[in-house]
């Protein structure tokens, strides 16, 4: 194990955790904006509701490699698709795979939001609706901030699962963390020393992640905090302003 | 408890398979034609499976074949997870430094391939801007990033993969060795609107003296592998086994 080898290619990393934290942020946040109507589509079942459920049943029901392969490899097959206006698009490894891991986030998104949106309470809905609330109102003032809160523990872990899921990525060319590592491997013909880097580079990621989380849970989920541990946070954030629930 | 404990590890033993039951593991690649392929029902054949069973008869040993990621293949000799690479690893100065070879066993030059009429004019300023593909961690790795500075790689793991860049237009021209490509790709029914393009390389910084069998450094079985392929030489198992596959001579003078 030479510790000094990824010190020497750096950049060769910092390149790579820049490519896995854009690909990760964007997937997750494309991911939202698919899941968000799906979710609402299906618990309301409004008309569409089963595409909808479809759509994240296949997403979920088969693994992001093969989805990624697919889009990748699979679509670059039929000549229509390389003649068409899409291929400009296709053709790049990096809009493949940010289609991939939308696509898959989205699905378990749609499912995390769906499971939040059945678990509001139904008083909070009515209460709403006899105050004269439009239905539109309804859905942005009350059911979206409240599922929203009730999510984010289980949608804070998706964005962790996405983050590893995107070593599938370097499999498609694309030199995100896992991709520089093996590079580096291949380069000098060892084992340990690409992987490695990769799996601290992950590591500190992933507790960044977690730590970010912890702050914004303080922030909007403070009226499910423990007594003491509220007073701390309120203390942690006197002069914000509040927006508990 | 011991005796599940016992229980366990015999099922483990089982599940492993045979590891140890052959005199000798060799790592081979599979992703490679038409020197090492997987067919669709899972067995290996091509130019460097039946050289590697002919010297294995050869020295009078049992062998098994053990399938591994190219990128990933010295690690794998180095682990001992098998006692020698013949995987049409080419003999480099670089790679010598880690490992020892026997003599070689072929020696085929380094082609680009593009579409037919790509008209990209092969020189360092020529595929500026283009992208080109190799396989990670072949010697058309370096040599690309040695003469041509300029120019976009794409690094794939397996040169079946890159073929299907190739295919798609991902990739403006790949390089790799002239055979494989030839054999591999030109040959086949994805290839018919590709061609040869450029010049043949084989230039000994990059390219190396041919492919070799590559084994631990220190390993005395170094200089049996290359009796065994002068035997081969010798009786004429080598070109039976080499016109199975080519209609020219792949040894290289």
């Amino acid at each position: 194990m030479d510790i000094w080898l990824p010190l020497k290619h750096w950049d060769l990393f910092a390149t790579g955790v820049w490519t896995t934290l854009v690909l990760t942020f964007l997937s997750v946040g494309a991911g939202f904006f698919i899941a968000l109507p799906c979710a609402l589509a299906i618990w309301r079942k409004s008309p569409g509701w089963r595409l909808a459920a479809g759509y994240a049943y296949v997403f979920r029901g088969t693994p992001l490699l093969v989805q990624t392969y697919l889009i990748y490899y699979g679509l670059a097959q039929f000549d229509f698709v390389r003649e068409s206006w899409a291929w400009s698009i296709l053709r790049e490894a990096w809009w493949c795979a940010l289609i991939a891991f939308s696509l898959n986030s989205g699905a378990y998104a749609t499912e995390i939001l769906r499971g939040a949106f059945q678990t509001t309470p139904r008083g909070e809905l009515e209460a709403a609706a006899a105050l004269g609330f439009t239905p539109r109102q309804i859905t942005w003032l009350i059911l979206l901030p409240s599922a929203l809160r009730r999510a984010a523990p289980q949608y804070m872990n998706e964005i962790v699962f996405m983050l590893h899921g995107s070593v599938v990525a370097s499999v498609i060319t694309i030199q995100d963390i896992l991709g520089a590592g093996r590079t580096l491997n291949a380069k000098y013909y060892v084992a340990y020393e690409g992987f490695v880097t990769a799996a601290l580079l992950y590591m500190a990621i992933t507790f960044a992640l977690v730590g970010l989380f912890r702050l914004i849970e303080r922030r909007y989920m403070r009226h499910l905090l423990p007594a003491r541990e509220e007073a701390a946070a309120q203390g942690a954030h006197l002069g914000a302003p509040t927006i508990v629930g | 408890m011991k005796n599940t404990i016992a229980a366990a590890l015999a099922a483990f033993g089982l599940l492993t398979g045979a590891a140890g039951a052959a005199d000798l593991r060799i790592c081979v690649e599979g992703a490679y034609p038409p020197f090492s392929e997987t067919t669709p029902s899972g067995e290996l054949k091509g130019f460097d499976i039946d050289i590697a069973k002919a010297l294995c008869d050869e020295m009078g040993k049992t062998c098994e074949l053990v399938k591994t990621e190219w990128d990933g293949i010295i690690p794998a000799l180095l682990e001992r997870k098998c006692d020698a690479i013949i995987a049409s690893m080419s003999i480099t100065p670089e790679r010598q430094k880690v490992i020892d070879f026997s003599d070689k066993y072929y020696n085929t030059p380094a082609r680009f391939v593009a579409r037919k009429g790509a008209n990209i004019e092969f020189t360092p300023e020529g595929l500026k801007g283009k992208v080109v593909g190799v396989q990670r961690g072949t010697i058309h790795q370096d040599f690309m990033e040695g003469e041509f500075p300029g120019v976009e790689l794409k690094l794939y793991g397996t040169q079946d993969e890159a073929y299907l860049d190739l295919a798609a237009g991902r990739v403006d021209a790949l390089m790799a060795d002239s055979v494989a490509i030839d054999d591999g790709f030109l040959k086949t029914e994805a290839g018919k609107d590709f061609e040869f393009v450029g010049p043949a390389y084989s230039v000994p910084k990059y390219h190396g003296e041919g492919a070799g069998i590559g084994v631990r450094k220190g390993d005395p079985m170094k200089d049996e592998w290359s009796k065994a392929i002068k035997r081969l030489r010798e009786s004429g198992k080598y070109d039976e086994i080499m016109h199975k596959y080519f209609d020219y001579d792949i040894y290289g003078g």
